[in-house]
């Protein structure tokens, strides 16, 4: 019999066309994926300022001009100048470094929360759509529990437990958002391990874990790395709405939300109040989302150019 | 003729069709029902009956393709044997062990011996692997090769089965349909399986693939000595790899023979039925077409006589009565019929 199989000639020799140095690892993927496409270099880059920032007015607040703390209430209320970048406040405290200062808690706010609830509701997500039966009924029935609560209610009733601070009101919004991540986790698993991939996982006989990680989970990343960058922006907006209760953040703390909130007041008088801090928190949301954007296609051999 | 070689003579003892001597896989009245509906709570109140009491056996080196309508329980069988469906009884004896008598670690190790082709290569390869990884999944996983030696295997297993070794770093959406059943075919072999089951290997690519793909499969058998249970739902298909094929009919064997005595000499009228649907080449030679009136029976609640009796172009009397059991009416020739009583 010939070993030539007509078409789809296998010629062995290494590919000898376009030299482009893929980098290698789920890390290599990500970082191409990001690097490809010019927004979301650009959201990554402002990210990472974001987090010198934080990390900088931490470590080192002298650099900042003025004490974000310091009241001085002969500048109440100064509209933006060379002086005051983003004007002051109803306390006299320059914006500006509110803003900056306010990165440290919003950022730790913002990754902390979705971590939380990412971890949470992926593990649910994934026990109840790939175990099923029993596990799925009480897992999701008690997911359903926490989601017939408005979500800003029960993340009172969590702090009403935990107590006020902005650390109790991280664990509370990260808690509260959990079954969104496990209902999303959840139906694409459905989905996904009905594939014949999964069964040849099977009958190569790989363990459950295996499979899950191997072969489920990587494709249910997309829509997990969507809602997680949308998930950042509503924690920062959740901790703003807790902080405006006087349950996140106390005063004199600057974060950006719990500023927007104080500035509504006088939003006709002074409206720097808001315009600042809520250019911050949109700019950042906005570079979660399309770094978010980045990551997935990065991982998605389809849409990657190569 | 390749086709007479196979019909080698082994002894056969008369009730069902057991074999001795150098039989890889023997399946003894499997069955298989899945709940249909369920009662207030939970129980089942009625069966899909999948696959009921199915015996057939394959021996080594052999190509079984195992043949039926959409339905017929022919990829239930396929699932049964590679564990992805538990049985409801019988038993799969594989090279000498019971399958279906093992706890689930022991069963694990026979994973690698019994290896699926899938029907449909666009759902069989995860779209987040490479193609290398798909192949080396299955080493890695059942310690089959050292670590080191992986790639190189990979590299060995795609030149078996004809796609360039620098494709390994590509993903399965690069890849045409009929690429992707070679590297399919490739993770198959990956573990150096005993048995291959192939479910419609290539009823989901276009004619012409078809061809070099069940060449491939050919080829592969004869250079690793593997064993195929070759499943379709045509019979030209089967007559090309197989040495010799079984019949099914909802969810019950028919008709099990040598290739050569079942085209030519089909026993039962729903295997002279099925024959007599392949079209021919030949435009001038005259087929007799046989009509078959009605839809097959729901399998929820199958005839009581024989699964076939009311379609059939040939009753006798009985058939409506019980199933006829599997009997060696020539030579290796066995039939599920009452007319050959």
């Amino acid at each position: 019999m010939s070993k030539v199989l007509a078409t789809e000639p296998a010629s062995n020799m290494e590919q000898p066309k376009k030299k482009i140095e893929a980098r290698e690892g789920i890390w290599g993927d990500v970082i191409d994926g990001i690097v490809s496409n010019r927004a979301s270099l650009i959201s990554g880059i402002f990210i990472l300022l974001l987090v010198v920032i934080a990390v900088v007015t931490k470590l080192f607040p002298q650099v900042l001009p003025y004490d974000p703390y310091q009241q001085d209430l002969g500048s109440s209320l100064l509209p933006p100048s060379a002086e005051h970048w983003f004007g002051t406040d109803l306390q006299g405290r320059d914006i500006f470094c509110r803003v900056l200062v306010g990165t440290q808690i919003s950022l730790t706010v913002g990754l902390i929360a979705v971590a939380i609830s990412l971890s949470f509701g992926v593990l649910f997500g994934a026990l109840a759509g790939y175990k099923g039966g029993k596990w799925d009924t009480v897992i999701m029935r008690i997911m359903d529990m926490m989601l017939s609560i408005p979500s800003i209610l029960l993340a009172i009733a969590i702090m009403a437990a935990l107590g006020p601070g902005i650390e109790k009101a991280i664990i509370a919004i990260g808690l509260v958002a959990i079954p969104e991540y496990a209902r999303i986790v959840r139906s694409e698993i459905l989905a996904i391990k009905e594939n014949d991939y999964v069964a040849a996982a099977h009958v190569i006989g790989d363990s459950n874990f295996a499979i899950v990680f191997r072969h489920v989970l990587p494709n249910v990343l997309p829509s997990i790395i969507v809602r997680a960058t949308l998930g950042i922006s509503s924690a920062i907006l959740d901790a703003a709405a807790l902080g405006f209760l006087g349950l996140g953040v106390q005063p004199p703390d600057a974060e950006w939300g719990d500023m927007l909130g104080r500035g509504r007041n006088e939003l006709f008088r002074a409206p720097w109040l808001m315009i600042f801090p809520g250019l911050a928190i949109t700019l950042a949301v906005l570079a979660f989302n399309l770094l978010g954007d980045g990551i997935r296609d990065g991982l998605d051999p389809k849409a990657r150019k190569r | 003729m390749s086709e007479i070689k196979v019909v080698e003579h082994v002894e056969e003892p008369k009730s069902t069709p057991q074999a001795e001597g150098d039989v890889l896989l023997e399946v003894q009245h499997l069955t298989k029902r899945f709940p249909a509906d369920t009662n207030f709570f939970g129980k089942a109140t009625s069966y899909v009956q999948a696959v009921d009491d199915v015996s057939f056996f394959i021996r080594k080196g052999e190509a079984f393709g195992l043949v039926g309508e959409s339905g017929c329980g022919k990829t239930t069988i396929g699932k049964m044997l590679v564990n992805l469906i538990t049985p409801t009884s019988g038993k799969i004896i594989f090279d000498g062990n019971d399958l279906t008598a093992m706890d689930k670690n022991e069963r694990k190790n026979y994973c690698k011996d019994i290896q699926l082709i899938f029907q449909d290569p666009y759902a069989s390869l995860n779209p987040r692997m490479r193609v290398g990884d798909i192949i080396a999944e299955p080493m890695i996983t059942n310690n089959v090769v050292p670590k080191d030696q992986v790639e190189k295997r990979v590299n060995e297993l795609l030149e078996c089965v004809g796609l360039a070794n620098y494709m390994r770093n590509r993903y399965p959406h690069e890849f045409s349909g009929g690429q992707r059943q070679r590297v399919g075919i490739a993770r198959a072999l990956a573990v150096n399986p005993k048995l291959i089951v192939c479910d419609e290997p290539v009823s989901a690519l276009d004619v012409s693939i078809q061809a070099q793909v069940l060449n491939l499969l050919d080829e592969l058998k004869e250079e690793f000595g593997l064993t195929y249970l070759f499943i379709a739902h045509g019979l030209n298909v089967v007559k090309h790899v197989s040495d010799r094929v079984g019949v099914m009919y909802l969810g019950k064997m028919m008709e099990i023979a040598p290739k050569g005595s079942l085209y030519n000499d089909p026993l039962s009228p729903y295997t002279q039925a099925l024959l007599s649907a392949i079209p021919s080449v030949d435009p001038a030679s005259k087929r007799d077409r046989i009509i078959l009136e009605g839809d097959v029976p729901s399998p929820i609640d199958p005839p009581a006589g024989c699964r076939f009796a009311g379609r059939c172009f040939a009753k006798v009397e009985g058939c409506d009565e019980k199933m006829p059991e599997l009997k060696e009416v020539k030579e290796n020739h066995w039939c599920a019929c009452y007319r050959y009583n």
